[in-house]
């Protein structure tokens, strides 16, 4: 079997998996036939294998894949933090995963109290009044949060139409900004690497609907003027969004309604330590200010005063009579799986606990950052938060670029950090370590930076080739894009 | 957390700090939190468990009752080998595969979603994924306002009422190339869309035509004819299906569907209450650079072998920033993979034979409902898996009284249309057995006895 061999290429006519229950109906013709126009003319050609190949075919591709337990995932602004094995178990509980969205409200108590006290909990820990759990990620969060704004102003009856974005932000956030019917407008940032506040000044005006702010920001700094950059805003008649990626620095330590924020998004699958799936399923739960509550997407979470809808067993219902709520975000409640996990997290850590997971994740991105400082470009020399950006300009002069040092780390046994972002550092690499690494770990990871830069000196052709090691060389992406092939032919063998 | 007080003093030492508050003398005293947080102290993981089972033990899991709840999210069975295979950790624990040579699992998983959901849809290519069949029918939508130019949409009544709500939410900001504009329902009639009604709603401003099937409340909509009456006006035709279904019905390619959505939990997603699912998407090749979010295609490596990566990402939003298709930055990737497991599992015999088991018994529980008395027909003409009947009662009351048996007897659809109280939405999957079936039946012709004989209905 090749490297590249997929389950359509395992199919055997007549072969199968899957055993269904014998029809136990009487086998009537229907009272009701389906006109042959409406039936299927010719078959999906799915795979047809027994269920000993599709094990082997996928425990097999597992074995190409790097997750978190695997080693060190350093990938700034992505929090691959270690995922507790207790939650998984917690999640796979009947009483979730067999749970129908439209089951009458009595059979789920267990399920919305664990929703309302998590709602509860994330309003703590952001220093806001009232939640919606439904954003089913990050990205979606921000839409949400942006379609709230839109909805406050326009109750208040205007319609500015820009949201600041300082250079340093996330790519979700002029997307999202643009989807909610908004302009994103770009502020540059000052050489200490927060928002210049000129520039920002310059730019706030009646036009203003909010600004976006990510705090600590992507290059791992907390912006010292927040509370000055909160006030302008808002003098002007805006609101502040708070892009909640880098959460994993501040729990316990700062909060963002503290900070002047008025909603924020939390990346449940960063912050909270749910799984990332290789790219999902994640959750982006919404926190906001009391004058924002209104608005919340439907259903919320109530207390049933006992009357009509609940009799004595029914303390908790969904309430979706909320005339100027902005709607619905997603076609049920959330991603309750995931939830069921951030809640199992932020249960079993505590305050004191939370606050240990920031205080380990900054000690940690700044013992890295010690022990690479002298081998890159540092280009704000501060004290990090949890994650920090070097450049690897310096090692241009060997012919190597940034994306050379991540392809050569993947040999190395390491994934390498986040590359080229925040774009305003040319060649960066963000790290962030996070708090379940231990100092070996760390040590382990400064090596293979070290031994890197090393190979960078004597050979760079080991870096521009890399990876040597892994199960494929580099990929040509201009070739994935010239020559389409987005799914498997029979015939393309 | 895996450092001793040993390990701490000593990096602090390195990156010369004093102590842990030092390193945090960055953030201004006034915005610094003077106290611990306000949340329940932290458990050990036997006392965790036990907090957790014990709220999910409160629950009463439609899984375990005799349901007949479907309205989009379905009862089939779950075979083990879906949690095998996504319980890896090296599936579970990867990130978004930014470094392709090191994520070749992900990758090739992801590309075998595609080529499935392309195998099911009968259309050339689908995305990695999207967050649920709600939010697929918006971006469906951003696509179709995108490729026409146009901002108007025509949708069924028949499309599920959340999916119409998210679309009406999601598209007030208004969109790239000004979506957003009017969305206009038309009404469905015992279940099933009228055409004529959909040729009186579409014009020169329709930029797509959004029709299910089935339908909400079961029907087998025409949906050949509506897309020719869409593509008569200029206008995308999206079909929203239901990925089962396609065992059996039509494949939207086979009748011009431009796009093709839908929520794939029927495959192999656990019911979850509601989430983590998955939307899918899939569209003919033209129409590839529109596709929002992820998407893998095969290429090959510096040695000529072939891998696989993610491609087209001048579309995403990390690249364009606000000039981007979609502001998505995630798919359902596990989600995905147990799609992909599951249908690998049923296989090209397996699915069409699962669709029919699902419709036989459908059509037997149909049977059986109509012949008790008061109870009448509802959806026009023939049905797959759900359908729906009219009760002389609320539909609220025969749920409520049937609950206390263990039978979840469907979804009252007054709830989402108006005048449609007396209105029951029934779902049949393989894991309904002729036996539960029968005492539905029963329960349902003595409650209709007690409560209209009574005369209290």
């Amino acid at each position: 079997m090749s490297a590249h061999t997929t389950i359509f290429d395992l199919s055997r006519p007549g072969r199968r998996a899957a055993t269904l229950p014998a029809n136990d109906v009487p086998d009537l013709e229907p009272s009701e036939p389906i006109p042959a126009e409406l039936l299927r003319s010719s078959p999906a050609e799915l795979p047809e294998v027994a269920e000993i190949d599709l094990v082997r075919h996928y425990t097999r591709l597992s074995t190409l894949n790097y997750g978190v337990e695997s080693g060190p995932y350093p990938l700034g602004s992505c929090t691959m933090k270690y995922n507790p094995k207790v939650n998984e178990r917690l999640s796979a509980l009947e009483g979730f995963r067999g749970l129908h969205p439209y089951q009458p409200d009595d059979q789920v108590q267990g399920a919305l109290l664990l929703m309302k006290r998590l709602e509860g909990w994330l309003c703590e820990i952001a220093g806001l009044h009232a939640a919606t759990l439904q954003p089913a990620a990050g990205a979606h969060g921000e839409l949400t949060g942006l379609l709230l704004m839109r909805a406050y102003h326009v109750a208040q009856g205007r319609s500015p139409k820009t949201i600041i974005i300082p250079d340093t932000a996330h790519g979700t956030n002029p997307a999202s900004v643009v989807l909610a019917g908004f302009t994103a407008l770009s502020v540059q940032s000052d050489e200490r690497g927060g928002v210049d506040m000129d520039a920002l000044r310059s730019v706030v005006d009646d036009d203003t609907a909010g600004l976006m702010l990510t705090n600590p920001n992507t290059l791992g700094l907390f912006d010292e003027h927040i509370t000055e950059i909160a006030e302008l805003v808002h003098e002007a008649g805006g609101l502040l969004y708070y892009d909640g990626a880098n959460t994993n620095a501040v729990l316990g330590r700062s909060r963002p309604g503290d900070m002047g924020f008025d909603v924020v998004h939390f990346n449940a699958h960063k912050t909270f330590g749910t799984p990332h799936g290789g790219g999902g399923p994640g959750a982006g739960p919404v926190v906001v200010r009391d004058i924002l509550e209104p608005f919340l997407p439907v259903p919320v979470i109530v207390e049933a005063s006992g009357g009509e809808d609940g009799g004595e067993d029914v303390a908790l219902r969904f309430e979706y009579d909320r005339p100027r709520s902005i709607g619905k975000m997603r076609t049920f409640y959330g991603n309750f799986g995931v939830l069921v996990r951030a809640y199992a997290y932020i249960r079993s850590l505590g305050a004191e606990g939370l606050r240990r997971v920031s205080d380990m994740a900054v000690l940690n991105a700044n013992y890295v950052l010690e022990g690479v400082r002298d081998l890159f470009g540092v280009p704000y020399d501060r004290r990090c938060m949890h994650e920090f950006v070097v450049s690897g300009e310096p090692l241009r002069q060997y012919g190597v670029k940034t994306l050379d040092v991540a392809k050569r780390m993947l040999d190395h046994g390491v994934h390498p950090p986040t590359t080229y972002f925040p774009l305003i550092v040319p060649e960066a690499l963000m790290v962030e370590p996070t708090e379940t690494e231990s100092k070996e770990s760390l040590d382990r990871l400064i090596g293979v930076f070290r031994a890197v830069v090393e190979e960078a000196e004597s050979d760079p052709d080991l870096l521009l080739e890399a990876p040597h090691e892994l199960p494929v060389r580099r990929l040509d992406e201009v070739r994935a894009v010239r020559q389409p092939v987005l799914r498997h032919q029979a015939s393309s063998d | 957390m895996p450092h001793s007080d040993e390990d701490v003093r000593d990096m602090l030492a390195a990156v010369g700090a004093t102590s842990v508050d030092d390193l945090f003398h960055e953030i201004p005293a006034h915005v610094r939190l003077d106290r611990p947080l306000d949340l329940p102290e932290g458990l050990s993981e036997d006392e965790l468990f036990g907090e957790v089972a014990a709220l999910a033990a409160r629950d009463v899991p439609a899984s375990e009752l005799v349901s007949f709840l479907g309205a989009g999210v379905y009862d089939h069975y779950v075979p083990a080998v879906v949690d095998a295979i996504v319980s890896r950790s090296e599936f579970l624990t990867a990130y978004t595969p930014y470094q392709p040579e090191r994520s070749q699992g992900v990758l090739q998983s992801i590309f075998e979603y595609q080529t499935a959901i392309c195998e099911l849809t009968g259309l050339d290519v689908s995305n990695a994924s999207l967050y649920d069949g709600g939010t697929a029918v918006t971006e469906a939508v951003f696509l179709a306002a995108a490729r026409t130019r146009r901002d108007g949409v025509v949708v069924g009544a028949g499309v599920h009422p959340e999916y119409r709500r998210v679309l009406r939410t999601e598209t007030a900001g208004c969109a790239p190339d000004g979506c957003g504009g009017a969305i206009v329902e038309v009404p469905c009639h015992e279940g099933l869309t009228s055409m004529d009604a959909l040729r009186e709603a579409v014009d020169e401003q329709t930029a797509a035509v959004v029709l299910q099937c089935p339908s909400f409340l079961g029907g087998l909509e025409p949906m050949a004819e509506a897309a020719t009456v869409a593509h008569d006006a200029g206008a995308l035709f999206v079909a929203v299906v239901d990925p089962v279904s396609l065992g059996l019905l039509e494949a939207p390619g086979q009748y011009g569907a431009d796009v093709a959505v839908g929520d794939a939990q029927p495959l192999g997603q656990p019911m979850s209450y509601g989430g983590p699912h998955l939307g899918f998407m899939a569209v003919p090749s033209k129409l590839t650079r529109l596709l929002p979010g992820r998407l893998v295609g095969r290429t090959v490596d510096a040695g000529g072998a072939p891998g696989y990566v993610l491609t087209f990402q001048t579309r995403e939003q990390h690249i364009r920033r606000e000039k981007a298709t979609s502001n998505i930055c995630s798919n359902q990737a596990l989600n995905a993979l147990a799609a992909l497991v599951y249908l690998g599992w049923l296989g090209k015999q397996g699915l069409p034979e699962l669709a029919t088991l699902c419709s036989r018994k459908a059509d037997y529980l149909r049977r059986r409902l109509l012949e008790v008395p008061g109870v009448e027909s509802f959806t026009q003409g023939p049905v797959f898996r759900e359908f729906a009947v009219r009760l002389p009662v609320p539909a609220a009351d025969v749920v409520a009284a049937l609950e206390p048996r263990g039978i979840l007897a469907g979804l009252d659809a007054g709830r989402f249309y108006d005048g449609f109280d007396d209105i029951l939405l029934i779902a049949v999957t393989e894991r309904r057995t002729r036996e539960q079936m029968d005492a539905f039946a029963e329960a349902l012709a003595a409650y209709l006895a007690t409560a209209t004989g009574g005369g209290t209905a």
